[in-house]
Order: structure tokens, then C-alpha cells, then sequence
């Protein structure tokens, strides 16, 4: 087995807001193995970004903790989470607001170099690192000095995991790194991301709402609703053998490419959940089709059902027990 | 909120005048006055206290409406302010009413005919107007309405005829700013999709503008006149100085010239106190308008 | 530091390839296409030079403020191009050099608000919380006081001379620069750049300095341009009422202030002043709102 890069223990985090708190992540235990890419997915709001920004310590954790590389780095102070910076990168999800408007490619490219003193202040030798790197995302050399408004949003993205990868990090949180990008160019991102893991040995959290992406990226892939996770399974398995009902109907809702294929939509209905202070049971009670009293009563545990397939459904574990 | 600006006001507006130089009892009694004499008065109005203490002092008695006396004709303070206040009020009221009786039409009529010549000549009579200083307007229309054509008076509160020369001094720039605000938020209601869909229903263009655009295109105007309210009070002291018109501005520049302390700071606070009750009300008519607001205050 | 590396780099990567085009440069290019903004900026330049030569023009003691009663309330003529004032001074020369002291409260005043109402400003947006409304809660009080009447209780406690004039103006100008540049600051914050820039460890100081100020600037710019304008009135209205810079100094509002006893006689001595104030004041005001247009993201593309 490859050895573990992260595992996260129990992460909470909670917003207090106006009405309460707001529970983003309600105790989300998970590890990752390097090199692989683990998809999370889940739809908007349901703390899947929350927990990205956590592991990074953008977002202090309200409870829980973090191991990267067996440390665990909750506890680490400022100056010891601008090292481990250069471990962990993220790739923001839009790549309009993610780059400043004032700065060239090459000054937003050269920043975290300059941060953390890599390129010993020789200006050749940042010029060439610069240029390195954008020809690594496949960015012409010509748009060294152009502004990000200047350019498409493929080329925005390919300049934001430019940035992400000067620090030449060992895992990177992806969050939803194509979503706002067109169709055609969601592939080329993809691919990219694809190439740079196996050139430079990447681990990837890829965050989605879609599940199509994740599919073929995916090593692993786990689903979250309201805070929580519902499944995680290798991504085959997955696909071939969904057991929690809300990821069966996430499934049901991509689309196939065939006029023959007919397949039932599972068509969630009810209000969803609350995230805010939350009562105790399942949070997916309220829109589960094969909801049952104790649904509402408690809080179902992520277990494992066998070939690395964990899910947190009552239903799943009675029928084991039958 | 009103309270904590009121103490905030008069702490503020207090401590200015703790730190101005001069010793008060000398200011009252006169330079040669004898030393003991001077003494004696500043251990009678508590000025060896120290500063925490005379402003403490200083609010528990404006609680009651007691801010001293005037040094120079040695009446209450208050009493001095709050007969002048009427005068204010009756000026900077006039001026406000005719800022909006011209802005908003001039404004509205300016929108819905954008780029036309009538909206050019607005645009730029409004800068202008914002342009001005309003003492030198004053003077201006003195010059011309007093000195040359004699049709109205030049000073004083000698009845309605009076009141027209420093209205419309006071009241030009404010009229400016509303027509430019009351233009702008109009365009910008205009372009909105349910304007575009009302048209698109064949209402008829007049109930577009009066039904639709009106009333979501007014609410940010209501805020800036409850802004211009405090420039008015402001303006109110330039303005009655040039017109000798017998309010608490001119009030206040007769007692700065004197080095009337308390007249100065009674009048600072009196005005900002107004200022406040008068923003308080727009906050309210505000959530009043906008059923997307609620109000604070309840 | 590690600003002048990026400068270095800059020039360097510079001879790399393709054209540098700044978004300043953007604002340049359409701050140019208005008219308007143009001649704005053009009287202000005209105002700039008038005020840096104008002891050059006309000497300060022998023209503008040496009495020559024999020449007294002369209207204009070829030798003063805007007549002569109650003690026979000459109102051009008065005016260029009054020009000077408007300039110059102006800009300092508004420095000095921008300065520290953006400080404050600035923190309050950033740290957010307890501190933010602190700050807020003081300016909301800074405010509830017209800002004319705090200026004229500062000028009036402080003394009347052109240092304390600028320290009014500019103090009581305060809380308008705290919110602006906190609104601005509270829009840019939450930018997905600051996020990034924090994940690869920048210091609260470089974000501060290098993404917050220079995309929250647009605002405090135009505030600013306009705000000198107001400061220039307020100095006017103060000098108005006798608060102004002592005489025999030449100043716009106490000009006007010396001409009304004149008005019947002589009102050449009240209308060029104030004529001054509002070419300036104007000229402010069609650059301030040409740059609004130029740096407002909404009009580009």
C-alpha cells in the first residue's frame, strides 16, 4: 500500500450566524493516499468547499484534526503554516475573482516564489522559473506580461495552477477547478491536471458538484450532503454499486449520450435540511424516499460494507444485518 | 443609536472646546481683572476640576437643558440657541422643500429624455450648481435681485419676500445633488428587466415611469436628502451670515468672534442633535419604502 | 524588499515579449475620450501653474498685498486685468496667490483625511468584528456633526492660521474617507485573490499593501478628487466667517468677505473671487466624475 499524505479526524466547522450556528462541516473523518485523487462531491452548500479551505488552514477548524504526512498541523502556529505552504496548494474555482486584476501573469506566477525565497533574488533565474512554469500549464510565452482580463478563462485557470504549482507542492485542493469554465475547455483543464499528477506525482482533493467529472479523474470518490459524508468508495465501485439513496440519485442525474438508454430518474422531493443547528438524525431524512422512523432519530455512522465502501445509511445497515 | 451619538456628539464637540486656549473667567471678567477675582470665579464654575469631571458635569446639566451662559450677555445658553432655532429651521425647511420641488421633477424629466439637449442643459446647470459656494450665490443674487433691480431685500426676517433670497442660496446646491441623484437612480431603474417587461406588456410609457420606475428609483434620493439635511445646517451658518438672517448659524459666527465658548458649543450640538433625529426618521421612512429593509429601530 | 525585486523583474521580463498594458493605463486611455474630464483636468493644470509661478506673475508683497489707496475699487482695466480691491491691491494677482492657500488646504486636507479616515478605514474592513465596529461606531458619531461645523469648532478652538485649517478640514472629512474605503475593502476581501494569495503564505501586511489597497483604490481616488473640492469651499466658507488664514493674506472666502461692503459700489471685487472658486471647484468636479466613469468596472469592455 502507498503511504498516507493527509487524514483528516473529525473535522467540524461551524458559522455562527444571525440565526444560529451554522453547521458547514459536522464531523467529516477521511485519508488519502499519495498520488491519488480523492473526488468529493456534493451539491452547493454542503461544506465540501468549507472542508478544502480547513485542511489548508484558510479556515480555522471549529473541532477535529489534521495529519499531513503523519504531523498534525492544527495546532501549527503562523510561521510554521507558511512552510507547510509550500506542501499544500489550492486551485480556486473561479478563475476571475482568483487572480488580482492589478497584477501581470508573470507577477502573479512569481509571488509565491518571491514569498518564500525560492529563486535566491536573481532576476534571470525568476524569469526562467516563470517561464518554466507557464510553459509546464501550457501557457505561451508571449503572455508573460499580458493582465488577467486580458485573457480567456482557460488561460485565467491555466495561470491560477501555474501559481499553485510554483511552490512545487506535494498535494493540491482543486475546488471545483472547471465548473466555471466552458464545456470544451473543462477537458483541456482536466487533461492538464491529469498530466501534471502523473509528471510531478500530485495528490488531488478534487472538489465537484459534478459527478461526471469525477468519474474518470477520480480515485476515490466521496459524497457529502449537509456537512457530512454519505458514501466513499473507489470510484468503480461507486458507479457500479451506489448503496446511500442520495447518491443513487445523484447518479441518476447525469445525463447519457444514447437515445436508448432509459433510465429512471430518481426525483428527490421535501424541503431540505436546515444546516442550522441542526436536530439529530440523518440529514438526508427529510428527502430520502425510503426514510424510516429511526432516520430521524439518529445520527447514521460512515461504516464500511466491505471493498473499501464506507456509507452512513440505516437502511444499508439493516440489510446487512438480515 | 440615538443616544450614544447625542453623549458621543457632545464628548467630541466638549473636549474641542476644553482644549481651546484662553481661561474662560479671564474671557468673562476681562483681561485686568485682579487675580483672586479670576480665581474665585474659576472655583465657582469648577474650571480646577478635572476634564472628566467638567464634562460629566457639562451633560448632566445639558440633560436638563442648562448649557451655561453666555459669557458675553451672561442669558442661558439654551434659551439663546433654542430662540434662534425657528428662524433656522423655517430657512433650511424652505430651502429643502425648493431643492426637491426642483430636483426631483428636473431630475425624472432629465432621465427620460437622456442625451436630449433639455438633459444636457440640466447636467450642466447641476454642476454648476454643486460648483457654487453658496455665501458667494448669496451675494450674487443680492447683487442683483437688491442692489440692481431692488425688487427684494438683502437681509433680515421681514417676512416672506425675505425668506425667497437665502432659500434659494441655501438650496441651489442641494437642488444640484438631488436632481444628479434622482437622474442617475432613474436611469439605472430604467434599464432594469421589469421595466423592459412592463414596457413589453404595452403599458403605456406615463404609467412606466409613475407606477414602476418612480417609487424603487426615489428610495436611494430619500437617503441623500437626509444627508443634505446636515449640509443644509451647515450652510445655514454661511448663508445667514451674508443675509443677516437672526438664526443659531449666525448666532454661532456673532459668538465665535467673541470667543463665546458656550454659545459655540451649545449651537454645534443643537445642530448635530437635530441632525441626528432628522437621520433617524429618513433610517425609518427608509425601511417604510423598502419592504426589503427592515428597520432597526423598533 | 521584495518590492523592488518585482520592480527589477518587471523590467526585465519587460524585454521579454509582448506589450505591458497596465489597467491604469485602461483608465488613461478612457479618462481621454471624455471631454469633459479633459478640460477639467486641463483648467486644473492651467490652476496648478497659475498657483506654482505665481510669484513669478505677480510679486506676493508689491502687488498683492502692499495698499495703494489712491488706486482704490478701480474696475478692470489694462494694468489690473480684474480691478482693485478697497486698499487699491490688485484682485488678479490676490486671486493667483490666493489660489495657492486653496491648493494647497485642499490637497493636504484631503491627504490628511484620506491618510487617516483610510487607515481606519482599511482595518476596520479587514480585521472585521469587534474592531470594525469600534471604528464605525466612532465615525457613525464623527458624523452625526456637519462636517462644516466641526471644522468650525476645530478652527475656532485650535486658533484661525493655515495650519489649523488644513486640520480641520481634513479631520473633519474623516469618517467619509473610513467608509469608502472600508466598503471598498469589504468588496476586495472577498475576492477569491486574497484567498489565494493567504494559501501561498503571504503576510497580512503584503495582502494588505500588494491586493487589497491597490484594487480598493478607484473609489478613494474619485472620493478624493471631489473631496478637494469640498475642502476648497469649506476653506472659503471658513475664511468667509472670519476663520480663515490671517489677513493680510490673500484668500478666496475672505476676499469675498472684504468685497461685500463694496457691493453697491464695487462688485467686481466680489464676483472674481468667487468666480475663482467656481472654476475650480467645477474644474474638480468634471475630473472627479470622469474618473468615476474611467475606473467604474461596470462601464468597461
Amino acid at each position: 500500500m502507498a503511504e498516507s499524505i493527509l487524514k483528516v479526524k473529525g473535522i467540524k466547522k461551524y458559522f455562527s450566524t444571525p440565526k444560529g450556528m451554522l453547521h458547514a462541516v459536522d464531523g467529516v473523518d477521511f485519508e488519502m493516499e499519495k498520488g491519488e485523487t480523492l473526488g468529493l462531491v456534493g451539491e452547493s452548500g454542503c461544506g465540501k468547499s468549507t472542508i478544502g479551505r480547513v485542511i489548508l488552514r484558510l479556515l480555522e477548524p471549529t473541532e477535529g484534526e489534521i495529519y499531513f504526512e503523519d504531523k498534525n498541523i492544527s495546532q501549527l502556529n503562523k510561521k510554521e503554516m507558511i512552510k507547510l505552504r509550500r506542501d499544500m496548494q489550492i486551485i480556486f474555482q473561479d478563475p476571475f475573482s482568483s487572480l488580482n486584476p492589478r497584477l501581470s501573469v508573470s507577477e502573479i506566477i512569481a509571488e509565491p516564489l518571491i514569498i518564500h525565497n525560492i529563486v535566491k533574488k536573481k532576476n534571470s533565474e525568476l524569469e526562467k522559473e516563470v517561464l518554466r512554469l507557464m510553459d509546464l500549464v501550457g501557457l505561451a510565452k508571449r503572455l508573460v506580461n499580458a493582465y488577467p482580463h486580458e485573457l480567456d478563462g482557460g488561460r485565467r485557470q491555466r495561470i491560477g495552477i501555474a501559481r499553485a504549482l510554483a511552490l512545487r507542492p506535494k498535494f493540491i485542493v482543486a475546488d471545483e477547478p472547471v465548473s466555471a469554465l466552458d464545456v470544451s475547455i473543462q477537458a483541456q483543464i482536466l487533461n492538464l491536471l491529469q498530466d501534471l499528477q502523473e509528471e510531478l506525482g500530485l495528490t488531488y482533493l478534487f472538489i465537484t458538484h459534478d459527478l461526471s467529472v469525477v468519474k474518470h479523474i477520480s480515485d476515490n470518490i466521496a459524497v457529502m450532503y449537509l456537512g457530512k459524508l454519505v458514501e466513499k468508495a473507489p470510484a468503480d465501485e461507486l458507479f457500479r454499486n451506489s448503496l446511500h439513496p442520495y447518491t443513487q440519485a445523484l447518479l441518476s442525474a447525469i445525463p447519457v449520450p444514447s437515445i436508448k438508454s432509459k433510465r429512471e430518474r430518481i426525483i428527490l422531493k421535501g424541503e431540505i435540511t436546515s444546516p442550522i443547528d441542526p436536530k439529530p438524525g440523518c440529514r438526508f431524512a427529510a428527502r430520502c424516499n425510503y426514510a424510516m422512523d429511526r432516520c430521524f432519530k439518529e445520527d447514521p455512522e460512515l461504516t464500511e460494507v466491505g471493498n473499501n465502501h464506507h456509507v452512513a445509511c440505516f437502511l444499508v445497515e439493516e440489510k446487512a444485518n438480515n | 443609536m440615538l443616544i450614544p451619538v447625542i453623549i458621543g456628539v457632545t464628548f467630541i464637540v466638549y473636549s474641542i472646546m476644553f482644549f481651546t486656549p484662553g481661561d474662560p473667567a479671564l474671557i468673562i471678567l476681562g483681561e485686568n481683572a485682579p487675580e483672586e477675582q479670576v480665581e474665585k470665579l474659576r472655583e465657582e464654575m469648577g474650571l480646577n476640576d478635572p476634564f472628566i469631571i467638567q464634562y460629566l458635569r457639562f451633560l448632566k446639566n445639558a440633560l436638563k437643558g442648562d448649557f451655561g451662559r453666555s459669557y458675553s450677555t451672561r442669558k442661558p445658553v439654551f434659551n439663546e440657541v433654542f430662540s434662534r432655532f425657528p428662524a433656522t429651521l423655517k430657512l433650511s425647511t424652505a430651502g429643502l422643500l425648493l431643492a426637491v420641488a426642483i430636483g426631483i421633477p428636473i431630475g425624472i424629466i432629465s432621465a427620460t429624455r437622456q442625451y436630449s439637449l433639455l438633459d444636457s442643459i440640466t447636467m450642466v446647470l447641476a454642476l454648476l450648481g454643486v460648483s457654487m459656494p453658496n455665501f458667494w450665490l448669496g451675494l450674487m443674487l443680492i447683487l442683483l435681485f437688491s442692489v440692481r433691480l431692488g425688487l427684494l431685500p438683502s437681509g433680515g426676517d421681514v417676512g416672506f419676500a425675505s425668506l425667497i433670497l437665502p432659500a434659494i442660496t441655501l438650496g441651489t446646491g442641494v437642488a444640484a445633488i438631488i436632481t444628479r441623484m434622482t437622474r442617475s437612480s432613474m436611469l439605472e431603474v430604467i434599464r432594469q428587466d421589469y421595466i423592459r417587461t412592463a414596457r413589453a406588456k404595452g403599458v403605456a410609457e406615463r404609467r412606466v415611469i409613475n407606477k414602476h420606475a418612480l417609487k424603487n428609483a426615489l428610495i436611494p434620493v430619500v437617503t441623500v436628502i437626509g444627508l443634505q439635511f446636515g449640509y443644509l445646517l451647515g450652510g445655514a451658518v454661511l448663508t445667514e451670515t451674508v443675509f443677516s438672517w437672526p438664526g443659531v448659524g449666525r448666532l454661532m459666527v456673532e459668538a465665535i468672534k467673541q470667543k463665546d465658548t458656550p454659545v459655540v458649543l451649545a449651537s454645534v450640538i443643537f445642530m448635530s442633535v437635530v441632525f441626528s433625529i432628522v437621520n433617524l426618521l429618513v433610517d425609518i421612512l427608509y425601511a417604510f419604502l423598502d419592504p426589503r429593509i427592515k428597520s432597526q429601530y423598533r | 524588499m521584495s518590492s523592488s525585486v518585482t520592480t527589477e523583474k518587471d523590467t526585465n521580463l519587460k524585454s521579454q515579449a509582448g506589450k505591458k498594458r497596465s489597467q491604469w493605463g485602461e483608465v488613461w486611455r478612457r479618462l481621454k475620450k471624455n471631454h469633459m474630464a479633459m478640460i477639467g483636468l486641463i483648467i486644473m493644470i492651467i490652476l496648478i501653474l497659475l498657483a506654482v509661478f505665481a510669484n513669478q506673475i505677480a510679486d506676493y508683497e508689491e502687488v498683492a498685498i502692499k495698499q495703494n489707496t489712491a488706486n482704490r475699487l478701480q474696475g478692470p482695466s489694462r494694468e489690473n486685468w480684474l480691478g482693485t480691491d478697497n486698499f487699491g491691491r490688485d484682485i488678479f494677482a490676490r486671486i493667483i496667490h490666493g489660489g495657492r492657500i486653496s491648493l494647497m488646504v485642499g490637497v493636504v486636507a484631503v491627504g490628511i483625511a484620506v491618510l487617516i479616515g483610510g487607515t481606519l478605514g482599511a482595518i476596520a474592513g479587514f480585521y472585521g468584528g469587534r474592531v470594525d465596529n469600534l471604528i464605525m461606531r466612532a465615525m457613525d458619531i464623527f458624523l452625526a456633526i456637519p462636517s462644516i461645523l466641526l471644522a468650525i469648532a476645530i478652527v475656532t478652538a485650535l486658533g484661525a492660521n493655515l495650519f489649523n485649517l488644513m486640520l480641520a478640514i481634513g479631520i473633519s472629512s474623516i469618517p467619509g474617507y473610513a467608509r469608502i474605503v472600508r466598503a471598498s475593502v469589504l468588496t476586495v476581501k472577498d475576492q477569491e485573490f486574497i484567498e489565494a494569495a493567504r494559501a501561498i503564505g503571504a503576510s497580512d501586511f503584503r495582502i494588505i499593501t500588494k491586493h487589497i489597497i491597490p484594487n480598493a483604490l478607484a473609489p478613494v481616488i474619485v472620493q478624493g478628487t471631489l473631496g478637494v473640492a469640498t475642502a476648497i469651499l469649506s476653506t472659503a466658507g471658513l475664511s468667509f466667517i472670519g476663520l480663515g488664514v490671517p489677513k493680510p493674506r490673500p484668500e478666496w472666502g475672505s476676499m469675498l468677505s472684504d468685497g461685500r461692503t463694496y457691493l453697491w459700489e464695487a462688485s467686481h471685487i466680489t464676483t472674481f473671487p468667487g468666480l475663482a472658486i467656481v472654476i475650480t471647484i467645477l474644474a474638480l468636479n468634471l475630473l472627479g466624475d470622469g474618473l468615476r466613469d474611467a475606473l467604474d468596472p461596470r462601464l468597461k469592455q
